[in-house]
């Protein structure tokens, strides 16, 4: 498998191609279309339910799509098409995928039984192989980026909800993922607290060249990090475009409606 | 057999009375008590994890084991096995039956471990092996202590029934002691006493022990 670094850039980080997601009999996602290019950061607007969020869990394999295929940096994730034929790949494949993709969770998910090092090195050490020095190094640096230096050894449960979601981003970037998902990283979190995650995120925006997918309710950070918005209802792109674009002059009627129930305007 | 309260018996009969404490009643409660907590573990990751046929298997013996008093287990035990030593046989059947009673305890345990937990080793992309040993399993054990602390003690309170197999234990040692001065009143009351009191600060213990490793808040 060819590493991150020596695939061509003009491959797309994320592809999907027909993709359809069911729960039960209920159509979250329907024969979707849509590329995310290297470095890009797309922010998935829309009304709730209206599949944002699952399209997430999808490249983060959390769930798996029942038409389609998804590609990560041009290679399969989950299903490959061999002759017309969709065929599930192996969970050896999978997790070998999963390495280049990191998630924040809106509920943080920080493993409580762990003190905030702990959090942070788990991985790097016993996925990646880094030395546990190493890994400790490299987890202070983050704790400095995020602004927790004084907390390596508290426990998740005495950190406040904004403390923990730095945490939370801090221990996904200790992978150095290709790919950063934000699943509705603020929603969580009391509304003045919110500033200090987001700001966060970003410096992280600012400052490296990690591709990410964005869901989030915050249209000025929307606006802020991402180079492009696209919106979507009943499981479908219905437009797409540059933030100044969509939250200025959307053409959609759709997207009108929306816009203006979330600004308020 | 009559005739009031006797001090004196309760004296006398102490010292038997707890050598039959520490040597059986304390040993297999301990000991059993591990292998409990150990095996019930084991059985439970098994039961998850094997094929099919394998995990109907372990259910149909663990519901077994649980579903016979555990007196009948003990002697059959005894009886089957003759070349073990009883005490031994205790100690295991004690282990075994416990065993799946905890099993049952780290189920519940661990499908309260919250989905977000598995969610996230999945996105750090961490193995089964390391999700189940760093993440799930101590959160598991945390949720279950209070449960797997009253089977301890409800296990404490079966070991009489080792008299069934001639180990001598306690209430044993009790009956023997009565036997050779024809009074039982005396020896039966200390040896509740002594159940007693033992048990208080177990539990007392089992929750010191909980807030101890319990996640700092």
């Amino acid at each position: 498998m060819p590493s991150p670094r020596d695939i061509d850039p003009s491959t797309p980080a994320i592809r999907f191609e027909g993709v359809e997601k069911r729960f039960g009999d209920n159509v979250v996602l329907q024969g979707l279309d849509f590329e995310v290019a290297r470095g890009d950061r797309v922010t998935l607007i829309g009304p709730s339910g209206s599949g944002k969020t699952t399209i997430l869990r999808l490249v983060m394999t959390l769930e798996e799509a029942n038409e389609g295929y998804i590609f990560i940096d041009g290679q399969p994730l989950t299903h490959t098409d061999e002759g017309g034929k969709r065929v599930a790949l192996k969970e050896r494949h999978r997790n070998e995928m999963r390495k280049r993709i990191g998630m924040v969770f809106q509920q943080f998910n920080l493993f409580p039984n762990m003190s905030v090092m702990e959090n942070l090195i788990e991985a790097p050490v016993h996925v990646l192989g880094l030395s546990k020095a190493d890994a400790v190094e490299r987890g202070r640096e983050l704790l400095a980026r995020v602004g927790l230096v004084d907390k390596e050894d508290a426990h998740p449960s005495s950190l406040s909800g904004g403390q923990q979601q730095r945490v939370a981003i801090a221990r996904a970037l200790a992978m150095d993922p290709e790919i950063l998902l934000l699943d509705e990283v603020t929603s969580a979190l009391d509304p003045e607290i919110v500033g200090e995650v987001l700001e966060i995120l970003r410096d992280v925006a600012r400052t490296t060249d990690i591709t990410m997918l964005i869901v989030t309710h915050e249209m000025h950070f929307a606006r802020d990090v991402s180079n492009r918005v696209m919106m979507f209802d009943g499981g479908r792109v219905i437009e797409q475009g540059d933030p100044e674009t969509i939250f200025t002059a959307p053409t959609h009627e759709r997207t009108k409606s929306f816009l203006s129930a979330v600004l308020g305007t | 057999m009559s005739g009031g309260w006797n001090w004196q018996h309760v004296w006398d009969s102490l010292p038997t009375l707890l050598e039959g404490f520490l040597t059986v009643t304390l040993l297999v409660t301990v000991v059993g008590s591990v292998i409990a907590a150990v095996l019930g573990l084991v059985l439970e990751l098994l039961r998850r994890s094997a094929p099919a046929p394998l995990a109907a298997l372990l259910t149909f013996v663990v519901n077994f084991i649980r579903m016979t008093p555990i007196v009948v287990q003990l002697m059959f035990a005894y009886f089957a096995l003759l070349a073990l030593d009883p005490l031994t046989i205790g100690i295991v059947v004690f282990g075994i039956h416990y065993a799946t009673y905890m099993a049952e305890v780290y189920r519940a345990g661990i499908d309260s471990v919250p989905q977000g937990q598995w969610e996230a080793t999945t996105a750090l992309s961490m193995s089964r092996g390391r999700t189940w040993r760093a993440v799930i399993v101590p959160q598991a054990v945390r949720a279950t202590l209070p449960s797997l602390g009253n089977y301890v003690i409800s296990m404490f309170k079966d070991t009489p029934f080792l008299i069934a197999i001639t180990v001598p234990d306690m209430i044993s040692n009790a009956l023997r002691y009565g036997g050779d001065h024809f009074r039982f009143t005396e020896v039966i009351v200390v040896a509740g006493v002594i159940f007693l009191i033992a048990s208080y600060p177990t539990s007392v213990l089992i929750r010191k022990l909980e807030q101890r490793i319990a996640f700092t808040t």
